[in-house]
């Protein structure tokens, strides 16, 4: 069974046509790229797929469990976690804090055990501590933990995102430009973390990405959209050489 | 031994001056140095202390303002002497009597927040501060025509029509509340003790719960509500848990208030729009997320226009203006990039200092 | 006739409450604030024609000229000095801002006019219209209010949708960014809904304190309130919505006061907000935003 199978995805603001019929199946473990010229609609079955949007058409199922229509905080229940294009961090809050506040579903006790320090408000504290050093240390983040996100660099700031989107132990990790303003060292260091998530977390991960070399790196497949449409799918290498594929991007 | 995390080490200090402060004053006034217009003071700086701690969580950790904390406190005053005044007869233990007024009354303003919060906190933008400001007015009316009374022949409750009821004090009839005249003759319940007890107490919750998973959880929505939602975070569950506490802690400023006073009456001084105003100048000049500057804050400003008179008329006027350069000296790019430069300096100048060393 | 004396007298209220909501909602739409200071801005006005005709005594349509130009240039001063600078901060630190505005328009009226009431002296001076055979009386005042509160509805729909300066009202609006990148001047535009905002502030707070004769400096902040209610009513954003939201809340108010008691009337009042929230959050006539994530 596919990780994430989307069928006939639509999406209509007013009379336009956003995304139209849009199709993808993942498979498990997969590295999967969206590509597609600026506004063509990535970042939109994007927030349809988080249910920041609520599709006009179509079906997604992850893992076998319908969340067409869901709310954004039952998709990340169900599975989902995604990074931002432009990057919304909790920026008066620690590093650390970012990560266990990924954590909020999994590591749980309730408010009245915080406000009285019960045994467990220590022992699940401790846990997260943990879990998000252990995060963090992936990222190499771990020296910046008590930092405000604020105050870290550009491409760490990336990062953090991505170590609090695993916080919530997702199935399917959605990143929206991860190497967006990053120069070449950083984006080759950065498809060296993503191939890691995806080994060491058995992660299945969507990327939207503008960096040509990133995603021929590091995606296994690629769907290509262009005005809401998908134009092209298929192995990267198939894609890539597609002369419809290159005439989008490129122009006549 | 495990060193403290720096949170908890500040607020062991606030704790710490609170302490001080409460002994100083303590020798003062047992010594007979306190002045009575000081010791006069003391409990309504404890009951804005406390309405500003409520109204911090909400403005600075949740991010909302609202416009209504003097509402809510109404609603604690209220319905604790409204307590009191029921139990009088019943319970003789003065200690008993204010704490059944007390969890009443917070649990009082606790509902209310509740009930306030289901149209407002499922809203974005700018919403909660004018419902908030609604809720306010309507409370202060629906109170205004409020009749209560305790008769011979049972409990008879009127709205607008106060007339219709006849009291007889003579035989011991008596009203419980009486329109416009409010609850009179409460019993003196508050003093400065309970008052630094609850202080000490809101801040025990307020510092817990926002040094905890559902603390980081309010800051989140705060930080990005979008990026809280897509961790899996419930935004209403925890916008409403922070605006009842904070509700609840202004209900509990409201019940130490109404108990310090013989006759309490809801009046646009006292709980209208102005005091909601005051104490947002008191957190915002405190500083937005510290509980310890709400009550300096709010101690400085109570007592300083008593000191001085002559100030009384343009304090209103002297609080706009700090509302006003507050804001712009925190967010306007013109002094954001001043601090800075002053920073900067300031940076330059310490390392070259440990050069020199 | 009772009833329908109440009614006219509503839509009376409403018509002020619908010119003071378009203010609120022209700056909600295209400054996305909320401008808490509006209604202080109305008592500004007041308290301009009411010195200019009491004590000045020129003639009540130089006054309200008057009251119009100052209230206009204090709206465009206010949007520059203290919102300006605060573009790009948090919503809670202009809300913030704009409080304080509201509370030094408010203290500073207090020390330069006086806590005391002002008994304000009608700016319409005709006689009353008598229908039914004097049955029914309709104040010349109210038949004044509905009618400058249609013309300017009109004349505002037809700003926006026909000039140039309109229609970059409405791409602010819509895209603040984006309308900046087809070259349209942001900030002249904000300064541009602010003078009209605050010109409509000081015409209702004449034909206000017209219906309404008794002049403090809090004058304004009720009525003020009032007409965000009414804005958030009729769809915050949205020219007609304010117009019907404003003349249902006075409808409304003026109902409740006759039917149910005078001093409740306000809780009414502020109680349809929170229906209206809680069952309809866009208002009749909102639409509803998509965020940009």
């Amino acid at each position: 069974m596919a990780m994430l199978e989307v069928k006939n995805l639509g999406i209509s603001f007013g009379g336009l046509r956003a995304v139209d019929e849009f199709n993808i199946k993942i498979e498990e473990g997969q590295l999967y790229g969206l590509i597609g010229p600026n506004g063509a609609g990535k970042t939109t079955v994007f927030n349809m797929l988080t249910g920041v949007y609520t599709p006009t058409d179509g079906s997604i199922v992850l893992d076998g469990q319908n969340i067409t229509g869901k709310k954004t905080v039952e998709i990340n229940k169900a599975g989902i976690a995604r990074t931002f294009q432009n990057i919304r961090l909790f920026t008066e809050q620690t590093v650390i804090d970012n990560v266990k506040i990924g954590l909020h579903n999994e590591k749980q006790y309730s408010m009245l055990t915080g406000i009285l320090r019960l045994p467990k408000y220590k022992k699940i504290e401790k846990e997260m501590d943990e879990k998000a050093l252990e995060l963090l240390k992936v990222f190499d983040l771990d020296g910046e933990a008590d930092l405000l996100a604020k105050n870290l660099p550009y491409g760490k700031q990336r990062k953090l995102e991505i170590a609090r989107a695993l916080a919530t132990n997702p199935k399917l990790l959605l990143l929206d430009e991860p190497a967006a303003g990053m120069n070449p060292n950083e984006t080759e260091e950065l498809m060296k973390t993503i191939r890691f998530v995806r080994d060491h977390f058995k992660m299945t991960v969507l990327l939207i990405e503008h960096d040509m070399k990133l995603v021929s790196g590091i995606c296994e497949e690629l769907t290509v959209l262009n005005f809401g449409q998908v134009l092209c799918q298929g192995k990267t290498m198939d894609v890539l050489s597609n002369p419809e594929v290159i005439k989008a991007y490129i122009g006549d | 031994m495990k060193n403290l995390k720096k949170s908890s080490k500040d607020h062991l200090i606030t704790y710490g001056i609170l302490l001080l402060v409460y002994i100083v004053a303590e020798i003062l006034i047992k010594t007979g140095n306190m002045s009575s217009l000081m010791q006069g003071i003391l409990v309504p700086v404890c009951v804005y202390s406390l309405v500003a701690i409520g109204l911090n969580l909400c403005v600075g950790y949740l991010g909302e303002l609202s416009l209504g904390h003097a509402g809510f406190m109404c609603v604690g005053a209220f319905c604790g002497a409204y307590t009191t005044k029921m139990l009088q007869g019943t319970i003789n233990n003065e200690i008993l009597l204010f704490t059944i007024a007390l969890v009443v009354g917070v649990i009082m303003a606790a509902l209310f927040g509740f009930l306030v919060g289901i149209p407002v906190l499922r809203l974005k933008g700018d919403y909660l501060a004018i419902v908030t400001l609604a809720f306010g007015e309507i409370i202060k009316n629906i109170i205004n025509v409020l009749y209560i009374a305790k008769c011979s022949d049972g409990m008879k409750v009127a709205i607008t029509d106060g007339g219709a009821i006849e009291v007889d004090e003579a035989i011991g009839e008596m009203w419980l509340v009486n329109g416009a005249k409010g609850i009179n003759r409460i019993p003196h319940l508050s003093n400065f003790t309970i008052g630094m007890i609850l202080i000490f107490v809101a801040l025990f919750v307020v510092f817990h719960l926002v040094d905890s998973r559902s603390g980081r959880a309010i800051m989140a929505i705060r930080d990005n509500r979008i990026a809280a939602e897509s961790v899996g975070i419930n935004i209403t569950k925890y916008k409403m848990m922070a605006f009842v506490i904070s509700a609840a802690i202004a209900g509990a400023g409201g019940v130490l208030y109404a108990h310090n006073l013989s006759t309490l009456t809801a009046t646009p001084t006292n709980f209208g729009y102005n005091m909601s105003i005051m104490i947002l100048v008191f957190v915002v000049l405190g500083g937005m997320g510290s509980f310890r500057g709400s009550i300096i804050a709010a101690t400085i400003l109570t007592i300083l226009p008593e000191g001085l008179r002559g100030l009384a008329d343009y304090r209103m006027l002297i609080y706009s203006v700090l509302l006003i350069s507050m804001m712009l000296f925190n967010w306007a790019p013109a002094a954001v990039n001043w601090k800075k430069k002053v920073m900067a300096s300031i940076n330059n100048k310490t390392s070259k200092k440990g050069q020199v060393e | 006739m009772d009833f329908l004396s109440y009614l006219i007298n509503g839509i009376s209220l409403g018509s002020v409450y619908a010119i003071i909501a378009l203010g609120y909602t022209m700056v909600y739409g295209i400054a996305k604030m909320l401008n808490f200071a509006h209604g202080d801005v109305i008592m500004v006005g007041c308290y301009i024609v009411f010195m200019m005709m009491g004590k000045a005594g020129v003639p009540p349509i130089v006054a309200i000229l008057g009251a119009v130009v100052i209230c206009t240039v204090l709206g465009m001063g206010i949007e520059k000095l203290a919102y300006k600078p605060l573009r790009r901060a948090t919503s809670l630190a202009v809300l913030i801002t704009a409080i304080g505005v509201s509370y030094f328009l408010q203290n500073s009226a207090l020390l330069i006019f006086g806590a005391d009431s002002k008994s304000f002296t009608s700016v319409v001076n005709l006689p009353n219209l008598q229908l039914a055979g004097g049955k029914l009386t309709i104040s010349s005042t109210t038949l004044v209010t509905v009618i400058v509160c249609i013309v300017i509805m009109l004349a505002l729909s037809f700003f926006i949708k026909k000039t140039k300066a309109g229609q970059a009202m409405l791409a602010v609006s819509e895209d603040k960014d984006a309308a900046m990148l087809m070259g349209i001047n942001a900030n002249a535009t904000i300064s541009l809904t602010f003078a009209i905002g605050s010109c409509l502030a000081a015409i209702a707070g004449a034909l206000f304190c017209s219906a309404y004769p008794v002049l403090t400096p809090y004058t304004g902040s009720m009525p003020g309130i009032k007409a965000f209610t009414a804005a958030v009513f009729g769809g915050i954003g949205s020219i007609p919505g304010a117009f019907i939201g404003g003349i249902l809340l006075g409808v409304i108010e003026i109902f409740a006061k006759a039917y149910v008691s005078s001093q409740l009337s306000d809780a009414i009042v502020f109680a349809v907000l929170i229906i209206v929230l809680l069952v309809r959050p866009t208002g009749i006539l909102g639409k509803k935003i998509h965020e940009k994530v």
